[in-house]
């Protein structure tokens, strides 16, 4: 975490050098988003249009993540940071970390996965609050996993790398849900990771990318408080493991351009060895600059 | 896996219906739901006072006759929220013209009506609906 924020704070102040841009607090409270579990600008676990960050057309921003979902047989860690130029571009990086159960751990293979993700999201049209049409963005996740072994040897097609491609539309209707704002994101993601890539990419019987579709639906309560709904439809890949929908409910607490906090349960069905596993989705992003 | 695609329609089938429900017409119109004139001029008088202590926002205003300012913004608001006026001022892009009013300043000057509003005690959803009237009229005002 340390060294992401020196790392941070280095990139931005290389920026403030060559570019004249302000800090990024251009948006209005709580249209920033939040960053999703694998560090991309969106709900929880899914990606939306949005472009991490306060940073309006003539600024950049700089954020950091910490996300931590607890479900009965499991445990991931997702931490990163990114870095949005003009609410055009947005680079994002992100670490998994998810802890085996003891089960599997008894085999011998390691007692968590690392993942690291590699993200770039361009914003092609509209703006989240004020285009008749929604904000439309399109975004690449580069996953890559620290030690392929349990991937290869539960049957995924490529067991160290993989890359998802998504095309996502995200709106905030002032006002619509009976006077509150009202924020919907659809998105349309193709994928050949197995549980986010965390289990490897394809199989020996699914070759290619599928096209998934997730989508979120919020509230928001004030101008600093948001509850939803968020649904993520996955592949089913393995031949030895099941893979689920995942599903969540969320509220996210935005006090200030600084910070955000959300808190979410979340159904994230059956994962490899164990079934029905539901919990806790706790995550802080933090607005550097 | 289908188990839970059907329960997800049926929330989606639920939201849709809460929504369309939610967005039927309310009866009385934006400006009664304000309080008529002597709310449209309070908040007005607010909006005014946040600006002149907003540093940002006030250098735009450094020309402006603020009597002026005051009197049309009244009748804009008053006659966009279907209450009784005539506006008399002259169009967004006219009034806007040169000033090159960036988004953030732009959003920022958003944040100010927000707090007129709330000085106000205009209720946050029928702030809401104020937001909603004027928003569209964002693409006259910036970068122009």
């Amino acid at each position: 975490m340390k060294i992401i924020r020196k790392a941070g704070l280095l990139a931005v102040s290389l920026l403030a050098l060559c570019h004249p841009a302000t800090a990024g607090d251009g948006k209005l409270l709580a249209t920033a988003g939040l960053t999703q579990v694998e560090g991309s600008g969106g709900g929880g676990i899914v990606p939306w249009a949005t472009i991490n960050g306060y940073a309006t057309k003539e600024q950049i921003s700089v954020s950091a993540f910490n996300t931590h979902v607890a479900v009965d047989d499991y445990q991931l860690n997702a931490l990163g940071m990114s870095l949005s130029l003009f609410n055009r571009v947005e680079f994002s990086l992100a670490r998994q970390s998810f802890d085996l159960p003891s089960a599997v751990i008894e085999l011998g293979l390691g007692d968590e996965i690392n993942q690291t993700i590699y993200g770039v999201k361009a914003r092609l049209y509209g703006d989240l609050v004020y285009s008749t049409w929604p904000q439309i963005s399109f975004g690449i996740q580069h996953k890559k996993l620290a030690d392929g072994a349990i991937a290869a040897a539960i049957g995924a097609r490529e067991s160290d790398r993989g890359t998802d491609y998504y095309l996502a539309a995200s709106k905030v209707h002032l006002g619509a849900a009976g006077g509150y704002n009202l924020i919907w994101n659809l998105t349309a993601r193709a994928t050949q990771a197995n549980q986010m890539g965390l289990l490897g990419f394809g199989s020996q019987t699914q070759e290619s990318h599928q096209v998934m579709l997730e989508a979120s639906v919020g509230v928001l309560l004030s101008r600093k408080l948001a509850v939803g709904f968020e649904y993520r439809q996955k592949p089913d890949n393995l031949a030895a493991f099941k893979e689920d929908d995942w599903a969540d409910i969320f509220i996210s607490y935005n006090p200030n351009k600084h910070f955000n906090i959300t808190l979410a349960w979340a159904n994230l069905g059956n994962i490899a060895v164990a079934d029905e596993q539901q919990g806790i989705y706790l995550s802080t992003t933090g607005y550097l600059w | 896996m289908s188990f839970i695609k059907k329960r997800f329609s049926l929330i989606m089938i639920a939201m849709t219906l809460c929504l369309s429900a939610c967005v039927s017409q309310p009866e009385q119109s934006v400006y009664q739901q304000l309080g008529g004139q002597e709310k449209v001029t309070e908040i007005v008088q607010n909006f005014i006072y946040e600006i002149e202590f907003n540093e940002t926002i006030f250098d735009y205003f450094k020309e402006t006759d603020i009597q002026r300012f005051h009197d049309k913004l009244i009748e804009h608001i008053c006659v966009h929220t279907g209450g009784p006026c005539e506006y008399t001022g002259d169009t967004m892009e006219q009034v806007h013209t040169g000033m090159q009013i960036t988004e953030a300043d732009f959003n920022l000057t958003v944040d100010l009506l927000i707090n007129a509003m709330t000085k106000a005690n205009i209720p946050h959803r029928l702030q809401n609906r104020v937001l909603a009237i004027f928003a569209p009229m964002r693409k006259q005002m910036i970068y122009i």
